[in-house]
């Protein structure tokens, strides 16, 4: 089977250790992460972590229902990309002559619609949100005046046709009862 | 028995008061006491909550508290001190095997700690309940590579169904109420529990509530009626079903169940190797073993199959054999309580996710009684060619040396059928599956999915000592033996009566008989220069006896099975003996090979 991009999002209760015991799922079958972001979700006590990996989609589903049977994991689901909306985020840290030459640096950031976050005398740290293909964009026009420092955050994904987790949690607190 | 040396009197005393004990290991409705105590003194109160009676384990400094409570509750709760923290965790799972219960194993710090891993690995793979504690350096001293400590649950984490480190006395009620919860409930398996010392030297104010669920975790699926449905429309209108049954029967107490199904149906059924008792060997319905050693019919037949139904089985690779070719003709229904391993495999085209025994009683109600006599006249002929050609031959031996199946045989035919067998790892161990005969459910004990050798002696003195009133055979080779052999020191200090057989090949049998099939004979350190087993194991005051000669066996049997307490029975059998039949790697299970 074909491998293509996968978004598993994960959803656990908020417990030290929980982010090993999902990660061993994949490091167990050499799967590579290609990005993790690890927040709250809209429920109290519940985290949500977003991986993208590449793998055939057979793959991905034996690996989601590894995922669900770990005691603390609420839920876990994965969507291809054009069933998520999602963004990273990168900041570049360039130096601040560049673009007080008013040169070709500024003319770019402009064009990748892209923020300046901190001006200090040595350094400029600008930021721009979008998917890779965009954030590596500017990454390549902006190198050759100098990159300072460079980091992209993991991918985070909101699903399009999910249940909402509420009703999800919901669900599963009633079996409980 | 021999008496041992220069132990001080209340040692002495302790061991006899153990001995007599021994035949009365019933469980005791014990209330645990509740109020103001000290961490460990909780854990001890909570395990008695749990109904724990027996336990394993090896102290250590940062488990020293938990000890020092045991000390005062010696009548309800007894802990048996292994000489390995290996040894304890495996007896753990031979009583937890052997009686269905959770097993209980305590450990130390660091290597304490580490020891158990090989056991937790293995009660992970094969599903059995156990629930590991293991005492921790104080929690101001964690990360700092302090004396002892190791990141136990990180090491645990990817073998373990669930695991917790307690920081604080207060947390060691929950902890240890959902340890036991999550270790026997929906899948069972094995969790561990790490309590740093200064948790243990804490106070709590101790109130018992036992753990009941969390919505992270459903252990019990719902059962789906349509999937039922649709599961007993495939199975009426096969003509040529076939089931395979595994742990599952035993583990969700579906043996009987299991058996109305079958009966009803008129449908042949082959084990795996932990699924083995669960039905009784002689019921005619049960056709024998499945996988890469099992018997010739089932093998070959699950290729000629229209519907397969695998009941609480995961189709191993030592089932299945090369998956591309495997039962393709057939239409598969897979009974299974854990969902990720339905079509992990073998896909499953109707899948009935739930407990066996919920699902099986549904079923009954619902499939139409029908015989296949035909097509159980196929297992039979080909049961009769696998006779001729494997079995006569292994189990009435003309050779000048013993065969590893004669001696299992005969301990069966004096036996009767009633005992617990535990086993080691290789080809003693497929023989053991092979030909041993059972009557009971729980009554073989087998590393399975993890392929342990040691885990032998252990888990057969952990199963002696849940089923104290059951004759248990030990059957171990010449190398798994001395992976654990120390733990004849835990037999004789509490008097437990197991009778033990290693059948010596002087090799590595297994790598062996690979070497000689896949690798030119070139026997790369799998040759075995043996001590003297009889002097080692007499020095643990064990009645020995070695037999070479065929004409020995019978009588050497006869002495083992009724002599009281535990019993050393070597037998000398020819060195390059194979295992057959045997699926190779890679091969599929209908290029079984008889020889």
């Amino acid at each position: 089977m074909k491998k293509e991009r996968y978004t598993i999002s994960v959803f656990t209760e908020d417990i030290v250790g929980i982010l090993n015991r999902v990660t061993i799922i994949f490091t167990r079958r050499k799967i590579n992460i290609e990005s993790i972001a690890a927040s709250e979700s809209e429920i109290p006590n519940i985290h949500r972590y977003t991986l993208v990996i590449s793998e055939a989609e057979d793959m991905v589903k034996k690996v989601v229902l590894q995922l669900e049977k770990q005691v603390e994991v609420v839920k876990a689901v994965y969507h291809k990309d054009s069933e998520v909306v999602y963004q990273e985020i990168a900041l570049y840290k360039v130096p601040t002559e560049v673009l007080l030459s008013g040169g070709e640096a500024e003319k770019i950031v402009r064009a990748h619609h892209a923020r300046v976050l901190s001006v200090e005398p040595a350094f400029t740290v600008i930021e721009k949100t979008g998917h890779k293909a965009e954030t590596q964009a500017l990454f390549d026009e902006l190198e050759p005046y100098g990159m300072l420092e460079f980091v992209r955050s993991g991918r985070v994904a909101i699903t399009k046709p999910m249940k909402t987790l509420k009703s999800i949690v919901e669900e599963l607190e009633n079996i409980q009862d | 028995m021999l008496e041992p040396f220069h132990v001080p009197p209340k040692v002495v005393l302790q061991m006899n008061f153990k001995m007599n004990k021994m035949e009365t290991l019933e469980v005791k409705n014990t209330m645990p006491k509740l109020g103001l105590m000290t961490g460990s003194q909780a854990v001890v109160q909570a395990l008695i909550a749990e109904g724990v009676d027996l336990m394993f384990g090896y102290p250590g400094g940062a488990i020293m508290p938990v000890y020092d409570a045991l000390y005062d509750v010696e009548e309800e709760l007894k802990h048996v001190l292994a000489r390995h923290e290996q040894g304890a965790v495996h007896a753990a799972q031979g009583y937890a095997r052997a009686t269905g219960k959770v097993g209980v194993c305590l450990a130390t710090s660091g290597p304490g700690a580490t020891n158990l891993i090989t056991g937790i690995a293995d009660a992970q793979i094969d599903s059995t309940p156990l629930v590991c504690i293991t005492g921790q350096v104080a929690s101001h001293l964690l990360g700092t590579d302090a004396f002892q400590e190791t990141d136990v649950v990180g090491i645990s984490m990817p073998v373990t169904k669930w695991n917790f480190q307690v920081t604080r006395a207060e947390e060691i009620p929950m902890a240890i109420a959902k340890a036991f919860y999550i270790a026997r409930s929906g899948k069972p398996g094995p969790v561990l529990v790490d309590i740093t010392k200064d948790a243990q030297f804490g106070e709590v104010d101790f109130n018992y509530v036992p753990f009941t669920g969390m919505r992270s975790y459903q252990p019990k699926p719902k059962l789906d009626l349509d999937s039922v449905k649709a599961a007993a429309n495939l199975i009426n209108s096969a003509k040529r079903p076939f089931i395979l049954f595994g742990q599952g029967i035993i583990l969700s107490d579906a043996e009987k169940e299991f058996k109305a199904f079958i009966e009803k149906t008129g449908i042949p059924s082959a084990w795996t190797i932990l699924g083995l008792s669960a039905l009784e060997s002689d019921h005619y319905l049960n056709v024998g073993m499945l996988g890469m050693h099992g018997n010739y019919a089932p093998n070959k037949l699950t290729n000629e199959c229209d519907v397969l139904i695998a009941v609480g089985m995961r189709f191993d690779d030592r089932i299945t054999g090369d998956l591309s070719r495997y039962a393709k003709q057939a239409k598969i229904i897979h009974i299974e309580i854990d969902p990720s391993e339905v079509s992990k495999n073998v896909h499953a085209d109707i899948p009935v996710i739930a407990d066996a025994k919920e699902a099986l009683l549904e079923l009954s109600k619902i499939v139409d009684e029908k015989t296949h006599t035909e097509w159980l006249e196929k297992f039979s002929a080909l049961e009769k060619e696998e006779y001729e050609v494997v079995i006569e031959n292994e189990l009435f031996p003309s050779t000048e040396k013993l065969t590893m199946g004669e001696v299992i045989n005969e301990i069966n035919v004096q036996s009767d059928h009633n005992n617990i067998v535990v086993t080691d790892v290789g080809q003693h161990q497929m023989m053991s599956c092979r030909y041993f005969k059972f009557k009971q459910t729980k009554s073989m004990i087998t590393s399975g999915g993890l392929g342990t050798m040691g885990f032998c002696l252990p888990a057969a003195i952990g199963a002696k000592m849940g089923q104290p009133n059951k004759q248990v055979v030990a059957v171990i080779g010449d190398g798994g033996f001395q992976m654990t052999l120390q733990e004849l020191g835990t037999m004789f200090q509490y008097g437990v009566d197991v009778k033990i057989v290693v059948l010596n090949n002087e090799f590595l049998g297994m790598v062996r008989q690979w070497q000689e099939m896949f690798f030119e004979k070139r026997y790369a350190s799998t040759i075995m220069i043996n001590p003297d087993f009889q002097t080692i194991v007499s020095g643990y005051g064990i009645t020995t006896k070695k037999v070479v000669k065929r004409e020995e066996l019978a009588d050497a049997v006869k002495e083992m099975l009724s002599h009281k307490g535990a019993y050393f029975l070597e037998a000398a059998v020819g060195q390059e003996n194979n295992v057959f039949p045997m699926v190779p790697t890679g091969a599929s299970v209908s290029e079984i090979r008889l020889k």
